[in-house]
């Protein structure tokens, strides 16, 4: 607590663990690259610099703000050391901006131009290195890193993952995998926050989207198109829509003027992974064994599980993900020449998430040796595509997904945010679905914004002791503790990107921290205007299980179930 | 044999001393980096044989030498005059020893007591047969360096017998942790490791911290081009920097200590190593020193050669086996060093202060130097000066004492220039700061810092544009590579200067060259970045006109830069052979038979082959 002058005016402060929070604050936007309020003070970039009263310069960013300090943030000085370094960041930096998959959403670029960046006096003299696509997640081009670390420390600190680090020194300073492995050849579960985070070019999404235009202009083939929960309500933040509004109808509407065939709901994949996994839940609960269940539907948790703890592997759910579960569904739906009209078909999903691209390719996503997911892209990717065709969303008259598989209960929509499988398998759980006992799940300690929530929910007369989990750092920590018998659990829900898929790796990039609540918000809303709460209720799903599943929910809803 | 309590440490001591003093006679051979090339080694083996049954005679040397039974000292410090030979008890020392000598001098010195004159040091007109009396040594006040060359490093009880561990026992048995600190403080000892931060603050911050987990580290990553005072310390008496570990460890009641050493200092970490197992077999490392309830275990650790990991959270990063990388400040090592624990971090020499201080007292202490930087300083004391080596004087001695007096003057007696002081990290002093007090304080003031101690003094010939190319292309390969300003403006900044080297260079060079060294000091994130535009921005304040005739007459009056040479034939010598035309590599020579040659200079690439083929000496260059 306190107050500090900054530019001449007071400002207080609370409890901003830095001066660059309270400049920030004070409505100056300090630039920085390399600065993450979730990542941990780094200090490389030093653009934060600002003077004191004496004429000393600091940064910013690693500075605790103390009771009346003085500083200026905008000296003549600053200023030009500002514009100097970005000139010299530049200087090494691939400079194709017009071709580049960020232009226009480059940090580097956006800031190089604020600083009135014109000319840029030295030589490119870097050899340029070769581009790393390995990964189906993401791409790296290391021609285009700057090396602010902002994705090592996201992959370590958050994530825990340490696929990537730096290596060598000074100039020839690499942010890369150990021993110069590629990206795809290493740990790295594809969740993508380092694209995320990346204020350039160099960590980007591997995209899909030629493929995905060219089935379309296929006339042999049948596009249909799935599109998960958390897409909707982060869409429209690239088109000048408020910020977690649920744009749902627009985005079906888009699609079908794109020329997708049909165009469906993820939230019916998950419905039906709430109901498999509700009840692959309740026995494991009255046998006792392989307790706690952890839930299966995000791959770069499964991946994780699988690569740092296989020992408790066994204790995924069987269940595949909302994607795979929809992706089987529908491929078995169209094999029927009726349905297909004779065209091959071709099964896309908009997700916003990286990771789903690897899980498609996953053994256990397929059936009969062929995919049941084709292509994923991302929201970022459906996004370049509607801007691409013209469409102006904005403009764009709502419509509904189409039947079969256009329609989910709440519980299928909430999935997107961190609590949500959790949430929407209680519901499934108990019996009646009336307000008083939604309430009470939504109250139980499901909800909120922190990293790991754990709660006991009273269920047919026991507690089910419940943790859920954001963030593979938080996930490494809580498997500790669940190896080393620390703490006990009946059910362990896990999204790799911390607060859930409203922030996967393959949504739009906004540093602002109300992003998260707004995506948030926007999809319990969306839970609060549905009238189906209960994925069991979901009626396209019942009829499901007397026709289609009968005698194949194993075959196409679980993984790794022997044929 | 462990020593169970006080008693029994001041027994053995006095044991130790009573040995050492039935020693007739000692020859030893400088086993220092320099003199082992100049061939001490075989001089000490020569030696070896002479000795052979000869009772009470002892040889010994600081290099590595596989033969039981034989003792180690470190470096002399006078390493000019290399290989160095000192006799006790006359101390006589003997210079440029060659293998051939060492017969007359184990007949007449060691057999009957006689100075061997001719190897002895004379100035011209003064003949020194005391190593004490030599204008080299007499000048210096050797505290710190006192036991360097002069005790075994290898044998705890040859240190034991001059006071090892006399300090700390004191400490331990006599004063309380906050004594300690407070005699440290009163003493105003400041890092010897460049800043001169006050150690006893440093300590005192420590031990205020809630945390009780704390640690001790030393840093031994002796980095800069041409300093050695630490490896020097630490492989001629080991037993000093520990004892002051220890201390420290006490006074801010740590248990745990490290020593961070190079790899590339692999006799200092082997050093190391005896001297801490014989303390801890000594029972003065481990658990319950001597009885007590104090328990202080100490460990090596190597770095592998990044001058970064001489910055204190860089190098604890890498002690912690993690990239050597500073970190931003908040917080400070004192809170949050090692372990994210509080950390006492100090440099070689200032542990090895400690014990002095200890011993003798803050008075004691307060009474060598100035009043704000009390005590002495070693130097690596290189370049183009008569007597190189390593010495050691009281603070606030003038550049000049130190080039004139203990340096010799410049060699050849050319003209003196500048003497860059601080390495990568330092300035450029020059002819008109030569009576300039060197202390920290004083220093700072006109732009310069002590830095880790290297002294590289410059004559006529030194081109200043080149020092500072050197300097920057240093910092540069030794950027970590994490803040922008340092990582990409020392690379601009070495790329200006190399073109101005190579004759490429523009006047508004210098205005870049000052523009990036302004935001490189002002916005680095370490201590590396923010003085690596020093040594450029000092030679430009200093000697700006050497850089202007580099850019615009593209001229190296120190006919240094090679790329600025001039080729000339003198017509009076040339007798038109046409070799150096025929060997051109580039056409630039024309002429006629058996009349002058012509080397035109907008052709020549300044390779040289006309002048080494020249047989009448012809070819010359300007």
């Amino acid at each position: 607590m306190g107050f500090m002058t900054i530019d001449g005016r007071r400002v207080e402060f609370t409890d901003e663990p830095n001066v660059l929070s309270v400049i920030r604050k004070a409505g100056i936007d300090i630039p920085t690259l390399c600065y993450h309020s979730d990542l941990s003070i780094y200090g490389a970039c030093r653009l934060c610099m600002v003077e004191n009263d004496w004429g000393k310069t600091f940064a910013s960013c690693s500075e605790p703000p103390k009771d009346g300090m003085v500083i200026y943030t905008n000296t003549p000085r600053l200023m030009s050391y500002r514009k100097l370094i970005l000139e010299l960041l530049l200087a090494s930096h691939c400079r194709d901006c017009t071709t580049c998959i960020k232009s226009g959403e480059c940090r580097l670029q956006e800031l190089a131009h604020r600083m009135g960046v014109q000319n840029v006096r030295f030589q490119n003299t870097r050899e340029p290195l070769p581009i790393d696509s390995s990964s189906p997640a993401i791409i790296r081009d290391p021609n285009k890193c700057i090396l602010c670390g902002d994705c090592v420390r996201m992959c370590d600190n958050v994530q825990g993952i340490n696929a990537i680090d730096f290596a060598y020194r000074g100039t020839e300073a690499l942010v890369t995998p150990a021993f110069n492995k590629k990206i795809g050849e290493t740990d790295c579960v594809g969740c993508g926050q380092c694209r995320v985070v990346c204020p350039t070019g160099a960590i980007s999404i591997h995209t899909n989207m030629d493929a995905v235009w060219e089935a379309i202009a296929d006339k042999n083939k049948k596009v249909i198109v799935q599109i998960a929960p958390a897409v909707r309500v982060a869409l429209g933040d690239l088109f000048g829509i408020p910020k977690g509004e649920n744009v749902m109808g627009k985005l079906v509407g888009a699609l079908h003027q794109m020329g997708f065939d049909e165009v469906y709901d993820t939230s019916y994949g998950a419905d039906l992974t709430v109901i498999e996994e509700s009840k692959e839940f309740r026995e494991r609960l009255s046998s006792g064994e392989n307790l706690p269940i952890f839930t299966s539907c995000c791959p770069a948790w499964v991946k994780f599980c699988e690569t740092r703890y296989p020992e408790l592997a066994e204790h995924l759910s069987t269940c595949r993900s909302p994607q795979q579960m929809f992706g089987a569904v529908a491929k078995e739906y169209y094999s029927d020449s009726e349905k297909n009209g004779g065209k091959e078909i071709v099964s896309v999903s908009i997700m916003p998430c990286t990771a789903k691209k690897e899980e498609i390719l996953r053994p256990e996503s397929c059936t009969n040796g062929k995919q049941d997911v084709d292509y994923v892209l991302t929201t970022t990717e459906v996004a370049a595509m509607i801007k691409k065709t013209g469409i102006i969303f904005d403009q764009v008259e709502i419509e509904s997904a189409d039947v079969p598989f256009g329609i989910g209960s709440g519980g299928g929509v909430i999935f997107g945010v961190s609590g949500g499988v959790t949430e929407a398998v209680l519901r499934t759980l108990q019996q009646g679905h009336n307000r008083t006992e939604m309430d009470a799940i939504k109250t139980s300690g499901v909800r909120g914004e922190d990293g790991i929530k754990e709660f006991t929910y009273d269920y047919n007369g026991r507690k089910i002791r419940a943790a859920v989990v954001s963030g593979l750092a938080n996930a490494d920590n809580l498997m500790k503790r669940i190896q080393n018998h620390e703490a006990e659990y009946d059910f362990v829900e896990v999204m790799a990107c911390r607060r859930g898929c409203i922030m996967g790796g393959g949504q739009p990039v906004k540093p602002e921290v109300d992003t998260r609540d707004a995506r948030t918000k926007g999809l319990y809303d969306t839970d609060v205007n549905t009238q189906i709460k209960k994925s069991d209720d979901n009626p396209m799903i019942l009829s499901l299980y007397d026709t289609l599943l009968k005698g194949k929910e194993h075959k196409l809803l679980h993984r790794n179930f022997p044929e | 044999m462990k020593l169970e309590n006080r008693t029994q440490l001041d027994d053995f001591r006095q044991q130790c001393r009573e040995k050492k003093q039935a020693e007739v006679c000692k020859i030893l051979v400088c086993g220092g980096s320099g003199c082992l090339a100049g061939g001490s080694e075989k001089i000490y083996q020569r030696f070896k044989e002479l000795v052979e049954g000869k009772s009470g005679v002892s040889v010994e040397i600081g290099a590595e030498i596989a033969h039981t039974g034989v003792k180690k000292s470190g470096c002399h410090g006078f390493c000019e005059m290399g290989p160095l030979v000192r006799i006790e008890p006359y101390n006589y020392l003997y210079l440029k020893v060659q293998l051939e000598d060492c017969d007359e001098i184990f007949e007449k010195t060691v057999c009957q007591g006689e100075p061997v004159e001719r190897l002895m040091y004379h100035d011209g007109t003064e003949l020194y047969q005391r190593q004490e009396d030599i204008p080299f040594y007499a000048k210096q006040t050797r505290l710190v360096l006192k036991n360097c060359g002069h005790i075994d490093a290898e044998h705890i009880e040859d240190a034991l017998a001059v006071g090892a561990y006399e300090s700390f026992e004191k400490a331990l048995f006599e004063m309380t942790p906050e004594a300690v600190i407070k005699t440290i403080s009163d003493s105003k000892l400041r890092g010897r490791g460049g800043a001169g931060f006050p150690t006893g603050r440093k300590w005192t911050q420590v031990a205020g911290q809630k945390e009780k987990v704390r640690y001790v580290v030393c840093n031994g990553d002796e980095g800069d081009p041409g300093a050695f005072m630490d490896r020097s310390v630490m492989e001629g008496d080991p037993h000093r920097m520990i004892e002051g570990m220890m201390i420290a460890a006490y006074a801010v009641q740590a248990h745990e200590g490290y020593v961070y050493v190079r790899a590339e200092y692999p006799l200092a970490v082997r050093r190391l190593q005896i001297a801490i197992a014989q303390a801890e077999e000594c029972g003065i490392l481990g658990d319950h020193i001597l009885g007590t309830d104090f328990s202080f275990h100490l460990h090596i650790n190597r770095g592998a050669g990044a001058f970064v990991c001489g910055e204190g959270s860089a190098l604890t990063a890498s002690i912690e086996g993690r990239r050597g990388m500073p970190r931003v400040k908040p917080p400070r090592t004192v809170e949050k060093g090692l372990w994210a624990k509080p950390t006492v971090l100090n440099n070689v020499e200032t542990y090895a202060n400690v014990p002095m201080i200890i011993k003798n007292g803050a008075d004691w202490f307060l009474g060598i130097g100035t009043p704000d930087s009390p005590g002495t300083k070693a130097f690596a004391l290189t370049g183009n000066v008569k007597n190189t080596g390593l010495i050691e004087v009281p603070m606030g001695i003038t550049l000049r004492e130190i080039v004139y007096d203990i340096g010799g003057g410049i060699k050849d007696d050319k003209k003196f220039k500048a003497v860059q002081i601080g390495g990568p990290s330092g300035g450029c002093l020059t002819e008109k700061q030569m009576d300039n007090k060197m202390d920290f304080d004083s220093l700072t003031k006109i732009g310069a810092m002590i830095g880790s101690g290297g002294l590289v003094v410059m004559d006529e010939d030194t081109c200043m544009v080149e020092v500072a190319r050197f300097f920057m292309n240093f910092t540069k390969r030794e950027s970590c590579g994490k803040c922008v300003p340092c990582r990409e403006g020392t690379k601009r900044m070495l790329e200006i200067l190399e073109r101005i080297v190579a004759g490429n260079g523009e006047m508004s060079d210098l205005d870049e060259l000052e523009e990036l060294a302004q935001m490189i000091e002002s916005s680095s994130l370490c201590g590396l970045g923010k003085s690596a535009p020093k040594p450029v921005i000092s030679t430009i304040q200093a000697f700006r006109d050497e850089y202007i005739e580099h850019i615009q007459d593209k001229k190296c009056r120190a006919h240094v830069c090679a790329k600025l040479k001039q080729f000339h034939i003198d017509e009076s010598k040339c007798k038109g052979c046409s070799k150096c035309a025929r060997n051109c590599p580039a056409n630039a020579i024309t002429g006629e038979i058996k009349s002058p040659y012509h080397i035109d200079n907008d052709k020549c690439i300044k390779c040289g082959t006309c002048m080494d083929n020249c047989a009448f000496g012809a070819i010359y260059t300007e």
